[in-house]
């Protein structure tokens, strides 16, 4: 396997430090332009298994508004991304759904929620 | 509902409620009057996270975070109306303004000590980004889009172009994408991205979306929908360089910034600052209208909703203050700046507060100084990006030196490109 180098603008703070990591073998040998912990944590987590936070919509029956803006309770796998959203995607709610209800409990069995961020109050 | 009011609040985002809250909480009497169905504002259509870190000390989805508001609204049980349109302002005298609202419920006259004014910004349009071409479906704002999309659960289209890479464009291609439409490019037409870093890279590195930097659309084309943009290369004072193609594509998005909002101040003859195209205000964020208040994107176009609600909070302390005869008007000590800086909110000083600056400067800059000349007081930045605003508090007994002007200066060793 080659060396790679590859350059991370950190996403933590508003900073945004220009963090450069070099790769071997699917290891990282060396990073460096990090400011603090959170930076050297980031990318470590970045270059092995990237995480993002899922927001979308659902659709919502008989609500004051046709849909209810979810997001996952906690960062979940990059790749699983587009996987997650298709399934969400065939999902209709009933109204009344009430800000921070868990709309879905452990999606895939990944640990996750599927958590309402906006009500949608039945009419 | 009464009609007398200590302070009435226009728009029920979330300047309108932290004003609102505020301004009950210092014992005045509040109406909010709320142009839309519901309270809450803009950030209801943002259901991506990033809200709230400074104010509520979490991070938080837009809808989250205007729903503690509106839930500390009802707590205290404060007055508003929905769907109401504001059809007249009169000012009566400096302690007497009469606002006519009209919803579907009823046509009513209100009579209110104060105003504050939080009617939020509006977005540019297509005309006023010199974008020519065929007028024909297909053609939104960010703000529309967003609303289509996670208000409605519609796509707006299927192959988009957004025009301008401002955080709203850049958050909404990630929308778009996850929504599985095909961002073939954002453009911009500065040298360097409008938004910040971590959303270019969370929203278009992510995704593999082309950045067109020095890039303008500058023209629509299709005959029932749009089929494609025309692009031009542009230098930094932005002209054409006459290198021009297409992009195909059935969706143009327009995210080219917002502009206060403020048609009905304008009408009251308030003095509009040309550097923010808002109101002209004092540190109390009192407009050149006496009793009549600013905040939040009516007053400055805000990139975080905390200093919306903060500034939301000075107006009603401002309110609390005239009404309670607290703060006179002595003087208003006007802020000017220099030439690396594009404005300065509050424009004026009373020196007879603390007082929180708001400011942008023109281009990115790094190793940045501030100066306040006549008080001696310095801050310095790493780095500092137009879309970045500053804030920074200076104490009101360290505004004593003042006399008749306070200097704003700006001193930057480089200036990098991006």
């Amino acid at each position: 396997m080659p060396v790679r180098k590859l350059k991370y603008t950190c996403i933590v703070c508003p900073q945004g430090c220009e963090i450069e990591v070099v790769i071997s073998d699917n290891e990282i040998k060396e990073i460096k332009g990090f400011k603090c912990i959170r930076g050297k944590r980031y990318v470590t987590e970045e270059v092995l298994a990237p995480k993002r936070t899922l927001i979308t919509v659902l659709h919502c029956k008989n609500g004051d508004y046709p849909t209810v803006s979810v997001k996952t309770s906690k960062p979940i796998p990059k790749e699983k991304m587009f996987e997650i959203l298709e399934y969400l995607s065939k999902i209709v709610l009933e109204a009344p759904v009430d800000i921070g209800d868990i709309v879905i409990r452990n999606i895939f069995n990944s640990g996750v929620d599927i958590i309402a961020t906006r009500p949608c109050r039945k009419v | 509902m009464k009609h007398k009011y200590d302070t009435i609040v226009i728009g029920g985002g979330p300047a309108g409620l932290a004003s609102a809250i505020k301004a009950t909480k210092l014992g005045l009497k509040t109406l909010i009057i709320e142009k839309t169905e519901r309270l809450g504002g803009i950030p209801l259509q943002c259901i991506h996270e990033g809200f709230g870190v400074i104010y509520f000390k979490q991070n938080l989805s837009g809808p989250e975070f205007s729903y503690k508001l509106i839930k500390e609204v009802d707590r205290l049980s404060i007055d508003y109306i929905t769907s109401g349109y504001v059809s007249e302002i009169n000012i009566l005298s400096d302690e007497a303004k009469q606002v006519k609202v009209i919803s579907p419920k009823a046509y009513q006259v209100f009579e209110t000590k104060t105003l504050i004014y939080a009617a939020g910004a509006r977005e540019k349009t297509l005309h006023e980004i010199n974008v020519v071409g065929d007028r024909v479906s297909g053609i939104f704002t960010a703000g529309e889009a967003q609303a289509l999309m996670d208000i409605y659960g519609v796509m707006p289209g299927r192959e988009v172009v957004i025009i301008g890479s401002g955080d709203v464009g850049l958050i909404l291609t990630r929308r778009l994408i996850l929504e599985k439409a095909k961002v073939k490019a954002v453009i911009e037409a500065m040298p360097y991205p409008g938004g910040l870093v971590r959303n270019i890279v969370q929203c278009l590195k992510d995704f593999d979306v082309p950045l067109l930097l020095g890039h303008v659309v500058k023209e629509t084309r299709g005959r029932k929908r749009v089929e494609k943009v025309i692009v031009e290369r542009v230098d930094e004072n932005l002209k054409p360089l006459g290198e021009s193609f297409s992009i195909t594509c059935d969706t143009v998005i327009i995210s080219a910034g917002l502009l206060p909002h403020v048609r009905m101040l304008k009408e009251l003859g308030v003095k509009m600052d040309p550097s923010t195209r808002g109101p002209i205000v004092n540190d109390f964020f009192e407009t050149s209208i006496r009793g009549v208040f600013a905040a939040g994107n009516a007053l400055v176009v805000n990139d975080l909703v905390d200093y919306v609600v903060e500034q939301g909070e000075n107006a009603a302390e401002g309110a609390y203050s005239l009404i309670t005869k607290k703060y006179v008007r002595q003087q208003n000590i006007p802020v000017l700046f220099d030439d690396n800086i594009r404005f300065v909110v509050p424009q004026r000083i009373t020196k007879t507060s603390d007082v929180v600056f708001y400011l942008r400067v023109k281009r990115p800059m790094k190793d940045v100084k501030i100066i306040f000349e006549e008080i001696d007081k310095v801050f310095v930045f790493s780095k500092a990006r137009p879309s970045e605003m500053i804030r920074v508090k200076i104490k009101k007994k360290d505004l004593g030196d003042i006399k008749d002007k306070l200097h704003v200066r700006l001193y930057s060793d480089a200036s990098p490109q991006t």
